[in-house]
């Protein structure tokens, strides 16, 4: 779809944001396996859409629907979690496509920024503990009818999804193999499982720099599973944008763990984080291949999608010092 | 093989092209994708200058691993085998200082930068 078609089918939804108008539409960077556009209504109230780009399947074959995702956005507000207040759910059949469009929050998501910045310099101490209150929050949403069917998945569970991902691709990757192996002799069980984001790390996290956590952004990977997975996932090193620290480049693993707790989640040993790292590492590791196989396959011929598979080997040597760690 | 200009120096070219003359033209998406654009000559540029090398080093040791002949894929593919049907123990001191040789290798070349490297490589 070209941008003014694009911008013809939202201003027909206008009414329903609370305009008759829409102004500004333009894309984002970043964002490669969703689309992000921003765009403004007559009011001047600044807005988001984010939309499944035309004629794609999913990256991994996993992705949740955008309704879905919508939904889940408005169920974490509901538990006081930090997200954008959501205006309008599209279908996929809709001219604007399977979409929806919430409101804009202001602050920085490039991970750079707010790992290494000097504006960040004075709120970035709270950061990590701001992220566990808000995950604690997240967890908290109730496992109940009112939500749309979600996939529940164990460690083991996960490790043979993204496996199946790395079969398929005929990429041969001995540490991926190492790491594999290990990951599924140690996995834990499923104890407790809660809602969790799925993809809770730099990059889907909007920072102010005076106030800190404003909005989690980017629910496309919901599901449920074990609560210390979300808290793995923002310590995984690709997230940490040369920062110094593990928790997103910003933060210290005991104020993540500090911020759960203040917030009502029940305690979570650093030694189940640190697992749900590293199979971060070998599951953001199996994710570049399968958005470069989409680049070699010509449903995406962008240069973005063919270096991703670039950053592949960054996952493998993350995963090679954690496996020479573990010996 | 090939001088006056050099490979190296044809991605040179093209890189100081799109940083000081196209890329100041080109904004939003266009303008992430230029300096994705650069990055990934720099990756082919390091790989055409330290790849061959690397590739070399892997099959040596990798000959001495296995103990067989054969060329990178052959021999990465009959590791990969084993290491995932378990005829090769992952956690053996030889396998893991061929596969953190490789990867640092590997990372030298995909992105000098990440602060993994300097983990495992100081």
């Amino acid at each position: 779809m070209q941008a003014n078609d694009l911008q013809a089918a939202l201003t027909a939804i206008a009414p329903q944001l609370g305009g008759t108008a829409i102004t500004g539409l333009r894309r984002l960077s970043g964002g490669a396996s969703q689309e992000t556009w921003a765009f403004s209504l007559d009011t001047g109230r600044p807005l988001i859409l984010r939309r499944k780009p035309p004629g794609t399947g999913s990256v991994t074959g996993l992705a949740t629907p955008l309704a879905t995702e919508a939904a889940l956005i408005r169920a974490a507000a509901k538990q006081g979690a930090p997200v954008p207040e959501v205006l309008a759910i599209c279908d996929p059949g809709s001219d604007v496509g399977e979409a929806y469009v919430m409101a804009a929050v202001e602050g920085e998501t490039l991970g750079k920024r707010i790992a290494r910045d000097d504006n960040f310099a004075a709120i970035r101490p709270k950061l990590a503990f701001q992220c566990g209150e808000a995950l604690a929050k997240i967890h908290a949403i109730p496992l109940d009818e009112s939500l749309p069917p979600l996939n529940r998945s164990s460690a083991l569970d996960e490790l043979a999804k993204y496996e199946a991902v790395y079969r398929t691709l005929d990429a041969r990757r001995p540490i991926f193999e190492a790491a594999f192996k290990w990951l599924k002799d140690k996995a834990p069980p499923l104890e407790r499982p809660v809602m969790l984001h799925g993809d809770f790390r730099n990059g889907n996290l909007m920072f102010s720099p005076r106030t800190g956590l404003a909005a989690v952004l980017d629910w496309e990977l919901v599901h449920i599973g074990d609560p210390a997975e979300d808290m793995g996932w923002i310590c995984t090193a690709s997230w940490r944008f040369g920062g110094a620290k593990p928790v997103g480049g910003f933060g210290d693993y005991a104020d993540l763990l500090a911020g759960y707790e203040a917030a009502g989640g029940a305690p979570i040993a650093l030694e189940r984080v640190l697992y749900w790292q590293m199979l971060g590492s070998l599951k953001w590791g199996c994710m570049c291949l399968g958005m470069y196989a989409s680049f070699a396959n010509g449903t995406d011929p962008s240069v973005e999608r063919a270096m991703i598979g670039r950053r592949t080997s960054e996952t493998e040597i993350d995963l090679m010092a954690l496996l020479e760690r573990a010996q | 093989m090939i001088t006056h200009p050099t490979a190296p120096e044809l991605i040179d070219s093209v890189i100081k092209f799109i940083e000081e003359r196209a890329a100041p033209n080109l904004k939003d998406r266009d303008a992430f994708l230029a300096r994705v654009a650069v990055n990934a000559l720099g990756a082919v540029k390091r790989e055409l200058e330290q790849g061959p090398a690397a590739e070399a080093r892997a099959v040596e040791r990798l000959r001495a691993l296995l103990g067989r002949d054969g060329d990178f894929a052959t021999l990465n593919a009959a590791l990969c085998d084993g290491l995932a049907d378990g005829g090769i123990d992952g956690s053996d001191p030889a396998v893991l200082a061929h596969l953190k040789a490789s990867i640092i290798d590997q990372v030298r070349i995909d992105q000098p930068q990440y602060a993994g490297l300097k983990t495992l490589a100081p």
